[in-house]
């Protein structure tokens, strides 16, 4: 239940806030100190298990995607979901009391009422800080399927969430009623060739939109052109090498995670071996492909039986959009720096992780190892497995969640106190500065 | 002693103050509610050093306590010791403004527009005016989109330089960063400017409303139509032309389907505005283009507006814009492919007819009427029928029964139990217009056959039906035709039928008249009285409780007693139980005691087997 299913940074606002969801469905925020420490903020539940009644299903209490609503007032939003039920989450902070009762004294036993001779208005007294989450709004009975994702629209008006085979949008004041913008449901379900796997909201244009499918492809959709997007604007998919094709091409081309550029142009997915980043502009082909962790492809057979092959792993760009985080097996993770494509890959695990240590590079190596610090792939621990991480929007800054444990690193500072520019030489050598690492009770 | 008085009268008022905070929220919100009681109890004084200072720091709340705080304070002048000191009210209601939720924020500000008028002009420039700016430059976009509603109030009563102030706090709120302002200030444009100078307007309104009609989000443009609306309504005819109608045009072609919908939808409206000439050289053809609209939602709404468009049409060139522009657009959304256009069309095309006259009607929209009324979908077909009154007056309805029939018919026979519940409900209004000999030949068949729905909301509204038949052709018609039909089902083999026939004569006894009642419908209910199944015999009783009023005294004593009687010691408990009912009601009305006191004492027994 502790496990980790979800990690999001708020996007705006002067404090820094890390929202993590858990199986258990509970979300715990961390807000960074000014010292540069994280604290847990504030730990509720957001979700319960459940029974449907009606199909004899139970409803798991895990937390699939957490988004943070941009900034109202001084209190923070967020919207929480698992498979089926949306909510809208206010965490607020609270520094007064009232004090004074009439009848009744601080410790609420009763006065006697002879000594009530005046009315006494309460007063509001400054106490510790008190931080309450309060579910706001439930969105409820709009999917069908699992819930696979959210987005908060550019508008902060409306968001979408996305189910297998439909996507709905909602505006964010109104639960008992949403829109279905895309319905993939054939009318006999044994035509069934495709399932959405995620759906993602444009950063500025509040009509479009980008969801990916089981078959590798993402679909790009105008909401101006028509209520009903079933027709897309744009697929963005590679055409299949055929001399690769093999009976595992279909599920590892897969589209795990879609995330667009913090600019807007570009589109990042992750399938299973690789990830890809598209030019809004060109349909066919992606402008740049990184492999992940090309010595699977040869393993692809044992991680079928394990289940292991049907991993969603997440990625995530970088505030400026120069460089791409990715999951891998073994708690490692993978950074690729688009400019001088070079690429690192990382550990986060308990054993390495010592608070302000350096992260050192981990090679994986196919045939003999070549250094001591070398891994085989035989090794690999595929149980070990970095599904969700998170990079802050503005700094360098990344949330990376291994099973029950929530490591954030950031870059180290440069003597004349800035960061530094988010180079993957700065990924090497200065990233890795271990801030903190917490366990996820 | 005298202390002792006062803690009584003071009890209730310190329950309400300390409920103002208890846990339950409900017990909070009826102490809200009861705010001017405490704060009578209070005085002016205390109300505005104590109270509400207590107030403005409590927005921590449910949000239902603080709409109700912010709809209090909106009557709370004459608490605080009447309009010098209105001003006090501002701070809550200011906090009030910046909560997250809409609803409550709404409130705030309609309050705060609400003592706005309370304010003396000096104490508006000094209080008021000074919380309008800070709430417009708030840093939370919540105060923000509050001020945007509390310009226009201010706006009028200040000086000439807290005006140019106002008007630059509001330009500066439209192009605000988020798009929760822009679309706030978008949607308040229309207030705003009703109560500029018109100069203003031209100078300052008309470059804001381009702006935001042009705005990057969808959701600003689509609220800045509905501002053109009210700022063409403002300008003089010469300048729409130059100063709101190349921006609307752009509205009208907009690339997203949403921003065309509100034009659709606010289309009657425009037209109101702009005045007959535009009217015809630009509303015409951007509404032939609505009607073409490649997206469904868009043609369902301009389709809903045919009637009232062509209804306020120039008069002089009505017919000629009509039969060249419009009707070509309309005939071709009768055979659109979806469904709700077409019905939204259907609910509307009749009432073109009262407009064309009769010979266009003839010609041109009764091939339309036909098409219509055999469309694939039923709520097509329903919608053309709902409204037969309005070619009724014109062409009469002749013309039309011959496809009216084959189309009534066959929503007659509709899978779906709505549908034929929909078409039932249209059958007194049908008869009344075809007449009756045209029913009692075509139609009066299916009313009968809708007594033996195997449904059972069709066959109550079925009943119901005939009623309304009845007060329509009266009882002589009802006793020839379907008055024998009715009594007919009491053999019938089914007990549903024959309780239909139960059901039947409750309903029509009454329309049918004494005689009849009497003469007719009792011999076959008292019949009723032995069959074999339960349900039939206590629904005789009920029956019979029914009828009675209708029935003269002599057939009360003589026939119905007796029955009534034998029923009471009915083996069936539920049987026994109306029966009885039903004679302590007709002894009460008697005021035949000995048989009353039986009656109870059998009642009685009856529970306690």
């Amino acid at each position: 239940a502790d496990v980790i299913s979800t990690v999001e940074f708020n996007q705006t606002g002067e404090f820094l806030f890390l929202a993590t969801g858990d199986k258990g469905g509970r979300v715990v925020i961390f807000q960074r100190e000014p010292q540069g420490e994280y604290n847990v903020y504030s730990t509720f539940q957001s979700h319960e298990p459940e029974f449907d009644y009606l199909k004899s299903l139970e409803i798991e209490e895990r937390i699939n995607k957490i988004r943070w609503l941009p900034l109202h007032n001084p209190a923070h939003f967020l919207l929480a979901t698992n498979d089926k039920t949306i909510k809208l989450w206010k965490v607020s902070e609270r520094d007064k009391r009232a004090e004074g009762y009439n009848l009744r004294d601080e410790e609420g036993r009763l006065k006697d009422l002879s000594t009530v001779t005046t009315l006494q208005v309460p007063v509001l007294r400054p106490m510790d800080l008190l931080v309450e989450a309060s579910p706001r709004r439930v969105f409820a009975n709009a999917h069908a399927y699992h819930i696979n994702s959210i987005s908060v629209n550019s508008d902060c008006e409306t968001y979408l969430s996305a189910d297998d085979l439909r996507i709905n949008l909602w505006n964010l004041n109104i639960t008992d009623r949403s829109f279905n913008i895309v319905d993939l449901k054939p009318e006999n379900m044994e035509d069934l060739s495709e399932v959405i796997t995620v759906a993602e909201f444009h950063p500025h244009h509040c009509h479009l939109l980008a969801f990916s499918s089981s078959t590798g492809t993402t679909r790009l959709c105008d909401m101006r052109a028509s209520a009903l997007c079933d027709q897309h604007a744009k697929l963005f998919e590679e055409a299949a090498d055929p001399s690769h094709r093999s009976f595992f091409s279909e599920i590892v081309s897969s589209v795990s995670d879609v995330k667009f550029s913090h600019s807007g142009r570009y589109l990042l997915t992750r399938d299973y071996l690789t990830v890809k980043v598209w030019d809004l502009n060109m349909e066919n082909k992606p402008v740049e492909t990184y492999q992940v962790h090309d010595y699977l492809r040869t393993k692809l057979c044992s991680l079928y039986e394990s289940d292991c092959i049907f991993d969603k792993f997440e990625c995530a760009w970088n505030g400026t959009d120069s460089v791409i985080m990715t999951g891998a097996y073994n708690n490692y993770f993978r950074m690729f720096d688009r400019a001088s494509l070079r690429d690192v890959t990382l550990e986060a695990s308990r054993e390495v992780c010592k608070r302000r240590a350096v992260l050192q590079p981990r090679r994986v190596c196919v045939g003999k190892k070549q250094k001591e610090t070398d891994v085989s792939v035989d090794s690999l621990d595929f149980r070990k497995k970095i599904l969700h991480t998170a990079w802050h929007p503005k700094e360098n800054i990344i949330a990376i969640a291994a099973s029950n444990n929530l490591y954030i690193f950031q870059d180290r500072l440069t003597p004349n106190g800035h960061h530094n520019t988010p180079e993957i030489q700065s990924c090497r050598q200065h990233h890795n500065n271990l801030m903190n690492c917490y366990e996820h009770i | 002693m005298a202390g002792a008085e006062g803690d009584d009268s003071l009890y209730p008022i310190a329950v309400l103050i300390d409920e103002l905070r208890n846990e339950d929220v409900q017990l909070r919100l009826n102490s809200i509610k009861k705010l001017s009681t405490i704060a009578l109890a209070l005085g002016v004084e205390r109300t505005r050093t104590e109270l509400l200072p207590f107030l403005t720091d409590t927005i921590y709340d449910e949000d239902e306590v603080l709409l109700a705080l912010a709809e209090q304070l909106g009557s709370f002048t004459v608490l605080v010791g009447g309009p010098e000191f209105v001003h006090c009210l501002l701070p809550p209601l200011e906090s009030l403004a910046t909560v997250e939720e809409t609803v409550v924020r709404d409130k705030a500000v309609e309050s705060l527009q609400k003592i706005s008028q309370e304010h003396s002009p000096v104490d508006l420039e000094v209080h008021f005016v000074p919380l309008v700016k800070r709430l417009a430059s708030g840093d939370w976009f919540t105060s923000r989109t509050s001020a945007c509603g509390l310009f226009s109030v201010c706006y009028p009563r200040v000086s000439s330089t807290v005006k140019a102030e106002i008007r630059q706090h509001f330009r500066t709120l439209c192009s605000d960063d988020t798009p929760m302002v822009r679309r706030a200030a978008s949607s308040k444009l229309g207030e705003f400017a009703k109560v500029l100078e018109l100069d203003y307007v031209k100078s300052d309104i008309i470059p804001l409303f381009t702006a935001l009609a042009s705005d990057e989000q969808d959701s600003v443009r689509l609220l800045a139509v509905e501002a053109g609306v009210s700022i063409a309504t403002l300008l003089p005819q010469e300048d729409l032309e130059d100063l709101v109608m190349p921006t609307l045009r752009q509205a009208a072609e907009d690339k997203s389907w949403r921003v065309r919908y509100m034009v659709a939808d606010k289309f009657s409206e425009l037209q109101k505005a702009v005045g007959p000439e535009i009217t015809k050289n630009d509303l015409v053809p951007a509404f032939q283009n609505l009607l073409k609209d490649c997206e469904a939602e868009v043609r369902t709404a301009a389709a809903n507006k045919v009637k009232v468009f062509c209804e306020s049409l120039p008069e002089d060139s009505r017919e000629t814009i009509i039969m060249t522009h419009i009707l070509p657009c309309v005939k071709e959304l009768v055979s659109d492919t979806n469904q709700h256009v077409k019905s939204a069309l259907a609910s509307v095309i009749m009432g073109l007819s009262t407009i064309l006259g009769k010979d266009n009607t003839v010609e041109h929209l009764l091939p339309l009427f036909l098409v219509q009324l055999k469309d694939e979908y039923p709520e097509v077909r329903l919608n053309i029928i709902s409204n037969l009154d309005c070619v009724n007056e014109v062409i009469g309805i002749r013309q039309l029964s011959q496809s009216l029939l084959p189309a009534i018919v066959e929503l007659a026979e509709d899978a779906k139990w709505r549908v034929r519940l929909a078409i039932i409900e249209y059958m007194p209004l049908l008869a009344g217009q075809l007449g009756v000999e045209f029913f009692d030949e075509k139609l009066n068949s299916l009313c009968m056959a809708w007594l033996i729905d195997h449904v059972y909301a069709i066959r109550e509204a079925a009943t119901c039906n005939l009623m309304k038949l009845v007060e329509k052709f009266g009882a002589e018609w009802a006793q020839n035709t379907i008055v024998p039909k009715v009594l007919g089902m009491a053999n019938d083999s089914n007990y549903l039928h024959r309780m239909t026939t139960l059901f039947c004569i409750n309903a029509l006894s009454e329309v049918c008249g004494q005689e009849i009642t009497t003469k007719h419908m009792l011999p076959v209910v008292l019949k009723m009285s032995t069959d074999q199944v339960a349900n039939v015999r206590f629904n005789v009783a009920r029956c019979l409780q029914k009828i009675g009023p209708v029935l003269d005294s002599s057939a009360l004593q003589a026939d119905v007693k007796p029955v009534l009687e034998k029923l009471a010691t009915d083996q069936d408990m539920d049987v026994k139980y109306f029966a009885l009912e039903r004679e302590i009601l007709s002894l009460i009305s008697m005021r035949v005691c000995k048989g009353l006191f039986l009656c109870i004492t059998l009642l009685f027994n009856c529970f306690s087997i």
